[in-house]
């Protein structure tokens, strides 16, 4: 075909363009909603953004089947790796909210990431929602309006509930850290240290580890000699692999109590037959009865994809949970601003009074003062069995 | 906690001093050194993983495949990245070796993925356990392996017609070239085998550890660390300094906490090198006349 064009077809082009723009007026007014997504998509960490995304997914298929929001607008995710790296993932923030004109921004597992986003979307007045990163700070931050929000644990009540489980299921007099070396690390060493103090229990002591170490013997063998009768571990996925093999090595057939950033990768493929033995915390299961939500959610997951036939296939199960409501409560959001400019949304999320969701009956969840719409009481204690997250029971 | 931190750092260093025999290899005969080293590493673990894991052939089978793939990298490393330079009287040999290294780890990032896999051994699953010290079979392999390959590599420079080939060419390239010998086939044989053992050195760490592509940064900078502290002519100086620097590893992160581990293991390289800037057990060159 000639790569000129004819003397009619320059007549008829710009005629078509523009016929075709009129015919497309109304198709603007339905303008789909962008929903960003900024969360690790591959590395170490990539299953943590694939429950997310499902989650997402499965509740803006939900909202949009019920004609999308703002009188027929339709919800579009739009979605960035950010590698578990923070410079990548603000980079990938800026280009969402400035290039795509996503609405709000959904985080991922990392609390770097998430953290090293946080001032760029106080700063652009667009609202983000946390997902899974538990950092305390990340909602926590100072900034006066706070643009972001979670659905999801927070590391200074994630660490209160490890340390009361320690005490209570093992009995432990003496936890050991042993704390990923980064932002999250240090946010949860101040929990535990808390959380420890609170309770009355003293630490044995607090070792860090990078995620690129290959042995972590060393660390154990100072908790160990330091009396350490449990483990209280914080990393993610490989790195908290390497710290149960290291355990596994030393034959130390201690209790580990663990966050739950071992969920969001191959966690069970790379840790070994030792796996099953780290007890941890979620903030959902797909285990056991279910309330209305879950079973709609569950069919819901198991019609759209085909390698989850059941509750144990839904892993990580707190990625899906946290972003299926984290979504629906920003439909609601957006709902009751009429709008989906930021400084509106945020109003709409702090006017949101009642939400029956998958993980809960969300009463009032964000407020001026409060924007965690889960607390210690919504956490679960699960463990491995093979490849599948299930409660803790006994 | 001294038993936990020989076990740790002897296991560890033995596998620096296994990669960073390949550097010493080559510098011996080349005066150039492969700064993909450490992406051997990786290549060997993926290799064999993806056969042994991935297809489900037997170990027996894709080790071998492995380690040949291992040499053939090293092979295209010394005609792609290194003759070409050193022809020209270049050093440009050092960012082109490095850059190599960077287009392979992003092509099985590609092909591979970036999430980290296992690579199940049942040496790395049952440990033996002494008291209070655990100790998984493969950790004792791993430092055996790496002083058999020093031995050989040690007699095969000097109990070999290769080897006497090998001296010769370092001695004086010319002479040797007269003399009818393929100096640049040398050359590229030493970058072959030295891909191959950090190949080997890659498949024994990866049940301890996990395969990824990007596995071998590290181990690939320790070792260089290694080569230089043990002197890089010496194959047994480079053998003792990993098991040195491993030791100095493990036990800063046993007494001093892992934070020191870094500033210690580094601050430790670098005081041997200001007492010693040839390397704790560089031999000096006898030239003949």
């Amino acid at each position: 075909m000639s790569a000129n064009l004819t003397r009619r077809q320059a007549l008829v082009l710009p005629a078509g363009i523009a016929v075709g723009s009129l015919i497309g007026r109304p198709v603007f007014a339905a303008e789909p909603v962008k929903i960003g997504l900024v969360a690790a998509l591959s590395g170490a960490s990539a299953k943590s953004g694939e429950g997310i995304s499902r989650g997402l997914a499965v509740a803006i298929d939900e909202i949009n089947a019920k004609g999308g929001v703002l009188g027929g607008r339709m919800l579009e995710l739009v979605r960035r790796d950010d590698e578990s790296n923070p410079a990548k993932g603000q980079t990938a923030a800026r280009e969402l909210i400035d290039k795509e004109g996503c609405v709000i921004l959904f985080g991922g597992i990392d609390s770097p990431v998430s953290l090293a986003i946080v001032p760029l979307v106080n700063s652009a007045k667009v609202p983000f929602m946390g997902v899974w990163a538990a950092a305390t700070n990340i909602t926590r931050n100072g900034a006066n309006p706070n643009f972001v929000f979670r659905v999801s644990a927070v590391d200074v009540l994630v660490d209160r509930a490890l340390i009361k489980y320690a005490t209570t299921k093992f009995g432990a007099k003496k936890p050991g850290l042993m704390l990923v070396n980064n932002g999250w690390g240090e946010s949860n060493f101040a929990g535990l240290t808390a959380a420890a103090e609170a309770a009355g229990v003293k630490l044995a002591g607090a070792e860090k580890f990078d995620d690129k170490d290959a042995d972590m013997t060393p660390q154990l063998q100072r908790l160990r000699e330091a009396g350490a009768d449990t483990i209280i571990l914080v990393g993610n996925a490989a790195p908290g692999a390497q710290v149960i093999k290291s355990l596994q090595k030393s034959a130390w057939t201690v209790p580990v109590v663990s966050h739950w950033g071992i969920s969001g990768g191959r966690f069970p493929e790379l840790a070994g037959s030792w796996a099953g033995k780290v007890h941890f915390i979620q903030t959902y299961s797909f285990f056991g009865p279910q309330n209305e939500v879950g079973k709609r959610v569950l069919a819901a997951l198991m019609a759209k994809y085909p390698d989850i036939k059941g509750p144990g296939d839904v892993t990580p199960p707190v990625g899906v949970a946290n972003a299926y409501d984290a979504m629906q409560l920003t439909a609601l959001a957006i709902a009751k601003a009429g709008s989906t400019e930021g400084p509106k949304m945020r109003e709409g999320f702090l006017a949101i009074e009642n939400y029956q969701g998958l993980i809960k009956n969300y009463a009032k969840p964000f407020t001026d003062h409060n924007h965690d719409a889960l607390n210690e009481n919504d956490y679960v204690m699960v463990r491995y069995n093979g490849d599948q997250i299930e409660p803790v029971t006994g | 906690m001294l038993a936990t931190a020989l076990v740790s750092g002897l296991s560890l260093g033995s596998i620096y001093g296994l990669i960073a025999l390949g550097f010493t290899l080559t510098f011996a005969v080349s005066g150039t050194v492969n700064f993909a080293q450490g992406s051997s590493v990786m290549l060997g673990a993926v290799i064999c993983h993806t056969l042994a894991v991935g297809l489900r052939w037997p170990m027996l089978v894709a080790v071998p495949i492995a380690l040949a793939v291992c040499a053939v990298w090293g092979l295209i490393v010394e005609r792609i990245a290194v003759r070409p330079f050193v022809a020209r009287g270049s050093n440009a040999w050092l960012m082109a070796t490095v850059a190599l290294g960077i287009v392979l780890d992003n092509i099985v990032m590609v092909l591979y993925g970036k999430e980290p896999r296992a690579l199940p051994s049942p040496l790395a699953d049952d440990p033996w356990v002494i008291g209070n010290v655990g100790i998984f079979p493969l950790q004792i392999v791993v430092p055996v392996v790496g002083l058999t390959l020093a031995l050989l590599v040690h007699l095969g420079l000097h109990r070999t017609g290769l080897g006497l080939k090998l001296r010769a060419a370092v001695e004086n390239p010319d002479a040797a070239r007269l003399m009818s010998i393929d100096v640049n086939l040398l050359i590229a044989v030493t970058y072959a085998a030295a891909a191959l053992l950090a190949g080997i050195g890659g498949i024994l760490i990866a049940p301890l550890y996990n395969v990824a592509y990007d596995m071998g940064t590290l181990f690939g900078i320790k070792a260089f660390a290694v080569a230089i502290l043990g002197g890089l002519t010496n194959p047994w100086g480079v053998v003792i300094a990993g098991l040195v620097y491993g030791l100095v590893e493990a036990c800063a992160t046993t007494w001093l906490g892992s934070s020191s581990t870094q500033i210690v293991t580094f601050s430790v390289v670098i005081a041997a090198l200001v007492l010693a800037p040839s390397g704790l057990f560089s031999r000096r060159s006898r030239v003949r006349v």
